[in-house]
């Protein structure tokens, strides 16, 4: 059966043998850059759709339905049009940082795209630090948002940037918790070895009670990362009017929207990662039949289904919740979720010494 | 003491929103639920109810005969002028003269449908119509005449 | 030139950050300007500048006759427009003696309660989407949609209709209202536990709105607030309890009376108040007298020489009318007393020293409608 992990070796086979193996490289190269930015334009069209329809069902209401079969074109036509629009830059804005900001945004979703795993064996750099790899990299995307904030000039956009910066400051903190609890139940920092450690049941199921919890606080902490309603108040439409990107238009517009998609992507990968398996398939102790019924489902199949179960969490949060004020947004972070997870860190560690896990 | 009020306020916290969830969760998988209309589709099974204020007409009989008397009422009725009556003297095969209705205008564009003209009338002449696409290219488009060319008064109408 | 911003410039401390919310704002609703003093997240000053969308409607009265003016008026709390049109429709009869049949009394109190509980379900949708959730708005507007139909069928339209007319109601109840109400009441009953789960149980939501934009009673009434905002206070200034018009006197209903003075007890009145209205709804639909819907009126009204003040239960608040006549067709002088100007005023004092997410749960709360607000 073909699988990503075949494929590229077939791929990479082809390549060696037609070519000498430092040409082989660059088309490599350039095979990875192209599929990593059609994955992203992909994304993009399709999570948008997904919450549009999403919402629409939740709101009592059918959604997109009239671009292509069942508006499934719909996304397709809106990034058109942002395409085609004018990408103004205001005129007491700092012109060199409004225009960078977008791009710096993107490029820090698209850096921590490669060491994720995204079938078996399928992975661009499994460097040893994986994990602590994605965790420091993504924080980088917060100077894109202050940077748009700052250099809008206007102070809406500044509102926002500010909020944005202090929360997500704040709440890698607890996501950056939630992971070392998996990472000391797997003793590696290490992407693959990760996921070959949840080969015999997934961190949610195996490691008890704290394992639950750091899920928990993992989604939380990761809505609240990406800047997602209930905790969107770097946008907080009704407040701020769009808060750090109100004067972006076009395609910068488009990328900052892009962005956001991506890295909910992301996130819900590593917490597939982490917590569900990866692209372990689902097994049941010892029933044998069940297992391989389970085996037979591609890998890369069975990590797009947990990722798009976690973003549908995440939506539904979005389009049921209220959003916090900042200061309570602080509160939670502060007074909740990070004792919660300093101490669930604890139990882990008890737990992980003591072997109770599976 | 505190610890417990803590994980109260958690368990509560969570309670609500879990409920929340679940209330958008059912409407998400209950698709029978939605009420959206989808407009130009259904345009033939659309029924507006009989009172709906859409336009004013005038009523026209099969031979091509109205009520309106050119009396004026629903133009001095109109808050906003949106009706003017041009009315001229006819003369009766009596020999009598009598006032009649030239041309009826009506600006839609300024009508704000109040029904107060169509209150106004004592003869029943006018009514507002079902009608609400009255969107067009041309502002003057907006300014009808409502009584149709060579229609007459109806007999015994005063 | 006159520039509004250059003045507040001038009065500002050094190292304030002055925002201007409004006039085109997600959440002002309507064209509302705010200037807004902030020191950091927290707002030190508030000031509403209006005018934006002010069209003379008082004005414009004057030169209109007793039975046109009536219609403009809808114009401007577009959201209860019925009781608008009631309270001038009021005036007038009070003015010129008129008896109006019991049968467009009861017709009257049915459409107010109506407009009443459709005014608070978009308000419900509005306010959780000020705070941020979107999904309560599009189901709002599901219960809403329905009384939008009840209307259209016995009025003819759905927003300003123009049905309370000097002695009576413009056209009889049609004959499927009393069959649609009712189908109504059970659909509206089930669906206000929905609102309960969705946005008044929220922990989320509770926190955004306990304890914010407190205002005691005595403010409440220094203020001129009334309706909802001064209820939430607990000020008794139910026109309809303190002052009985129509058949509000031999109906069963209570007043809402809330003591936290925040966005919360303001929250709170308004969804009892919409149960309020159904009771009465509940009570009228079955036993709506025989008889004439309007009372036979001259076809020109010319009110007698002196003033006249009628006030009526909006949505909102106390709703005044007040008509100085020197006889003629038209009014001489026309006052109009609308509870969203009042309500406004007490922004400034509601939201200093809390954040700009609070000013917009504030706003929420108060329920603003803009034109009527200007007239």
């Amino acid at each position: 059966m073909p699988s990503l992990e075949n494929i590229a070796d077939i791929i990479h086979t082809w390549l060696n043998i037609t070519f000498n193996s430092t040409t082989a490289l660059l088309i490599e190269l350039v095979i990875v850059a192209v599929s990593a930015i059609g994955l992203f334009s992909m994304l993009g069209l399709i999570l948008i759709m997904m919450e549009r329809k999403v919402s629409a069902y939740m709101q009592v209401r059918l959604g997109p339905n009239r671009v292509g079969p069942k508006g499934m074109f719909q996304t397709v036509a809106d990034t058109l049009k942002l395409m085609v629009k004018e990408g103004m830059t205001p005129n007491g804005a700092d012109k060199f940082l409004f225009n960078l900001a977008p791009f710096i945004v993107m490029i820090v979703a698209m850096v921590i795209l490669a060491p994720l795993a995204f079938a078996k064996n399928f992975q661009l750099w499994d460097l040893n630090i994986g994990i602590l790899f994605v965790a420091s990299v993504s924080s980088v995307s917060v100077i894109g948002i202050l940077m748009a904030g700052w250099a809008s000039n206007n102070k809406y956009s500044l509102l926002g940037a500010m909020r944005s910066g202090a929360q997500i400051v704040s709440y890698e903190l607890s996501a950056g918790l939630s992971i070392i609890t998996i990472v000391i139940l797997t003793g590696s920092l290490k992407i693959s070895t990760i996921i070959q450690s949840q080969s015999d049941g997934w961190w949610i199921f195996k490691g008890h009670i704290p394992a639950l919890i750091a899920f928990v606080i993992f989604i939380i902490a990761v809505t609240a990362e990406t800047n997602r309603a209930p905790f969107d108040l770097a946008e907080a439409e009704s407040e701020l009017t769009a808060g750090f990107h109100t004067e972006y238009s076009g395609m910068k517009f488009a990328l900052f929207f892009l962005a956001e998609y991506v890295n909910i992507f992301i996130v819900c990968v590593l917490g597939a990662t982490l917590f569900l398996g990866g692209w372990m398939p689902l097994h049941f102790g010892t029933d044998t039949r069940f297992n391989e019924l389970m085996d037979y489902i591609p890998s890369s199949l069975w990590l797009f289904g947990k990722t798009f179960f976690l973003i549908f969490i995440i939506m539904w949060f979005r389009w049921t919740f209220p959003r916090l004020r900042i200061d309570q947004l602080l509160n939670l972070e502060w007074k909740y979720l990070l004792p919660i997870s300093m101490f669930n860190l604890l139990l882990t560690t008890l737990m992980a010494i003591m072997g109770w896990h599976f | 003491m505190f610890l417990k009020k803590y994980l109260q306020d958690i368990y509560y916290a969570v309670k609500s929103l879990l409920i929340g969830m679940r209330r958008t969760g059912y409407y998400f998988t209950h698709h029978k639920e939605i009420i959206t209309q989808q407009y130009p589709d259904n345009k033939d099974s659309l029924s507006l109810p009989e009172r709906f204020r859409g336009e004013v007409v005038m009523i026209h009989d099969e031979n091509n005969e109205h009520a309106c008397t050119g009396c004026t009422a629903c133009e001095l009725a109109c808050p906003n002028a949106t009706i003017k009556i041009i009315t001229q003297i006819d003369t009766t095969p009596e020999g009598k003269k009598k006032k009649a209705l030239n041309t009826f205008v009506y600006h839609l564009d300024l009508c704000t449908f109040c029904n107060l003209c169509i209150v106004a009338c004592p003869t029943d002449a006018i009514k507002m119509a079902n009608t609400f696409e009255h969107s067009v290219f041309d502002r003057s488009k907006l300014t009808k005449i409502l009584n149709k060319p060579d229609s007459k008064i109806r007999a015994g109408i005063e | 030139m006159y520039r509004e911003t250059d003045i507040v410039q001038d009065t500002s401390i050094e190292g304030d950050l002055i925002i201007n919310v409004g006039p085109q704002h997600p959440s002002t609703h309507g064209v509302l300007h705010l200037v807004i003093t902030l020191n950091g997240e927290t707002i030190k000053k508030i000031e509403p500048h209006l005018g934006y969308i002010h069209r003379s409607i008082e004005k414009m009265c004057e030169s209109l006759s007793y039975r046109q003016f009536i219609y403009v008026t809808s114009k401007m709390d577009y959201l209860s427009s019925h009781i608008n049109n009631h309270g001038c429709a009021l005036c007038i009869e009070n003015g010129l003696q008129i008896e109006v049949p019991p049968r467009a009394q009861a017709i009257r109190v049915l459409m107010d309660e109506l407009t009443r509980m459709a005014s608070h379900q978009l308000w419900w949708g509005a306010n959780a989407m000020d705070i941020g959730a979107l999904t309560p708005f599009f189901h709002a507007f599901r219960e809403r949609e329905m009384i939008n139909d009840i209307f259209e069928e016995t009025c003819g339209t759905r927003l300003t209709m123009n049905y309370m007319v000097p002695g009576g109601v413009m056209a009889d109840l049609h004959p499927n209202f009393q069959k649609r109400v009712k189908e109504f009441i059970p659909h509206f009953k089930s669906k206000i536990v929905e609102y309960d789960e969705l946005l008044t149980d929220n922990i989320i939501f509770q926190n955004r709105t306990k304890g914010i934009g407190i205002i005691s009673k005595e403010d409440a009434i220094s203020y001129g607030c009334t309706g909802p905002v001064a209820r939430g206070s607990g000020v008794y200034c139910d026109v309809r309890k303190l002052n009985p018009y129509e058949i509000y006197s031999q109906l069963k209903f209570d007043e809402i009376i809330e003591t936290g003075g925040d966005c919360f007890a303001r929250y709170m009145v308004r969804m009892r108040e919409m149960k309020q209205s159904l009771s009465i709804i509940e009570q009228l639909i079955d036993v709506i007298p025989e008889g004439d819907f309007q009372a036979k009126t001259k076809a020109v009204l010319k009110l007698p020489k002196g003033e006249f003040y009628s006030q009526i239960e909006t949505a909102r608040g106390e709703f005044g009318v007040y008509i100085v006549s020197e006889g003629g067709t038209t009014p001489y002088r026309i006052k109009f007393r609308s509870p969203g100007f009042s309500n406004l005023s007490a922004l400034d004092f509601m939201a200093r020293g809390s954040k700009i997410g609070d000013l917009i749960a504030i706003m929420g709360s108060l329920d603003l409608v803009i034109p009527d607000i200007d007239r």
